[in-house]
């Protein structure tokens, strides 16, 4: 009888601490505790302690199918923003002879990056530890197996993080060709994308998420709070982008002649697809299917709402109406604000975070694209490059330690907190991020101009890249 | 012979159509057109850039008949045409020297 009263009060004691660290797991995914075996003691019988081991393992087993189940939908739903969300609202604002570049170039890049990513941008991003980028430890995916990679995530395999930053890092050059569309050649695209990831995109990665990265916000030397790629992602393409702009110079005819989107139908199905994309991009940067993946699709769904409003309502006061394309235009300037944040913020800040970036964006794409009349075709600076600006500026200031203890538990994260000194972190990122952005593309740009070229000639413009670099029409209508 | 060129707002066919329909007219050319008379066209505002659009939709409708229908078929399209507002359209009236039908190359009135 004695014996089974220890068992009993062992598994109870067990269950009892059982619980409450699953919870704490919950909330700091990338360090759960290995389970430590149990020794047979005179107290605990040999086969009591099998027993328990067994259990843990089983417990561990299953936190890591749950994880690794959502990282892979998560993983998926970022390639479907590129391809075919951003492809179609990208596709949607050219004009009907364009259609097929533009959308080409976000395939493109859905396959070049990839082959990249296998060869040695996983590497660049995610090996060794130093301050600026990575190394090639992992080139060729060497050493990426099934199992976790505890530096980052500790509950899923290896590949299915490597797999989940390819779609990131596929997805942030895609933005920039908004900024170039309707007059860049295809062959300075392909070559400028594999220069531009490779120095601009892989150390900022590094850098921000990467272990021993400078921005790092755990143990950077200025901590930046980027829960899914505000600066990495948006703050570099948008920059990239107004770069590009500048160098390219105009397209034929702006802004005399009329270049109005030839589909707002497939625009605005691609705005849908990115929001709801976007839930894998944000939510799935817990890295694990937990409750700090739900606090920040609970902040996307709630910036998105924000600024879709906020533009709209901007526009319907300054024009008397409110457009289907400001509306969609609204929503991703909200997506994109809220990366950053994501992760560190409760929803009513979201919200409020959401309709300062519709405004602002709203009011950068206006007005000022007006006053200094640069042609960012798209606008992939004024929604990626404010928007992503202004959303990781708006971090340090919401950011909250009861929504993402990240520098300790019961430490002070962001200005709601009285941590003002996170604000002038955030600055120090951005700031960084505008600089390897701006000088990385203007060097590269110069570079790729002398090896290929980068605007292709006045009547192919004319005629449409469609027909003049891929000898092909979107739309045969009539045959 | 007389030919009735009308150009008519696109929502005005269906009921422009049915009106001829009722008089008798059996043949009919409809053509999608695009133009501006005095109306010069609307403003459409992408992203805060304003384009002029000043060729607007239009369907214009064309039709051979004999002398005799020409006064009722005009008052039927005015009467289905018309909504009152700028952009309405316009109808020509000109004369038809000869119809041939291809198929059997019969020649006259009695083609219509």
């Amino acid at each position: 009888m004695k014996w089974k009263g220890v068992v009993c009060c062992c598994l109870m004691t067990l269950l009892l601490t059982a619980f409450p660290l699953l919870a704490q797991q919950s909330q700091v995914p990338a360090t759960p505790p290995a389970p430590t075996a149990i020794a047979a003691t005179s107290e605990v019988p040999k086969a009591v302690a099998e027993r328990l081991n067994q259990l843990e393992h089983k417990v561990a087993a299953a936190q890591s199918s749950a994880d690794n189940a959502w990282m892979l939908v998560s993983a998926a739903l970022v390639l479907l923003m590129t391809g075919p969300g951003l492809a179609l609202f990208y596709g949607g604002l050219v004009r009907q002879k364009n259609v097929l570049a533009i959308m080409m170039q976000s395939f493109a890049l859905m396959a070049l990056i990839t082959v990249l990513w296998a060869l040695v941008g996983y590497s660049l991003c995610f090996g060794g530890s130093g301050p600026v980028i990575g190394n090639f430890e992992h080139a060729f995916l060497r050493g990426v197996g099934v199992t976790p990679n505890a530096d980052y995530a500790g509950t899923i395999p290896q590949t299915t993080f490597m797999i989940y930053q390819l779609m990131f890092a596929i997805i942030t050059p895609a933005l920039i060709t908004g900024a170039t569309a309707e007059r860049m050649k295809f062959s300075g695209t392909v070559l400028f994308m594999t220069l531009w990831f490779l120095v601009v995109y892989a150390p900022m990665a590094h850098m921000v998420w990467g272990k021993g990265g400078m921005l790092n916000a755990v143990g950077g030397r200025f901590p930046t709070l980027d829960f899914a790629g505000g600066t990495v992602v948006h703050v570099t393409s948008g920059v990239s982008a107004l770069v590009c702009a500048l160098y390219l110079g105009k397209r034929v005819g702006y802004p005399k002649q009329p270049m109005p989107p030839h589909s707002l139908v497939l625009s605005f199905v691609g705005a849908c697809m990115l929001w709801v994309g976007w839930f894998g991009f944000n939510a799935g940067s817990a890295l694990a299917s937990n409750g700090l993946a739900s606090s920040a699709f609970v902040a996307t769904q709630f910036g998105a709402a924000a600024a879709a409003l906020g533009w709209s309502l901007a526009e319907w006061l300054k024009n008397g109406r409110a457009s289907a394309l400001g509306a969609i235009s609204g929503a991703v300037a909200g997506l994109v604000a809220i990366t950053p944040a994501a992760g560190f913020v409760g929803p009513m800040p979201a919200l409020a975070i959401g309709f300062i970036a519709g405004v602002f964006c709203f009011w950068m794409v206006t007005r000022f694209k007006a006053m200094f009349r640069y042609d960012d075709a798209l606008d992939a600076f004024g929604v990626h490059g404010a928007g992503g600006t202004i959303g990781a500026l708006l971090t340090g200031v919401f950011a909250q330690a009861a929504f993402n203890p990240i520098f300790g538990a019961g430490k002070p994260v962001g200005g709601l907190d009285g941590r003002w000194a996170q604000v002038c972190n955030q600055l120090v990122g951005v700031l960084i991020a505008w600089t390897i952005a701006a000088v990385g593309t203007i060097v590269l740009l110069k570079l790729v101009d002398l090896l290929t070229g980068l605007r292709v000639h006045e009547e192919h413009e004319i005629a449409g890249l469609d027909i003049s670099l891929h000898g092909e029409e979107g739309y045969n209508l009539e045959s | 012979m007389m030919k009735i060129e009308a150009i008519i707002q696109p929502s005005r066919l269906e009921s422009v159509k049915e009106a001829l329909l009722e008089i008798g007219i059996e043949g009919i050319t409809v053509t999608e057109v695009r133009g501006h008379g005095r109306q010069k066209g609307h403003t459409e505002v992408y992203r805060g850039r304003e384009y002029t659009v000043d060729l607007l939709p239009k369907i214009k409708l064309e039709m051979v008949m004999a002398d005799g229908l020409v006064n009722r078929a005009v008052e039927a399209i005015l009467k289905s045409a018309k909504t009152g507002k700028i952009g309405d359209g316009k109808i020509f009236l000109s004369r038809i020297e000869e119809a041939i039908r291809i198929r059997n190359e019969e020649r006259g009135e009695g083609v219509l």
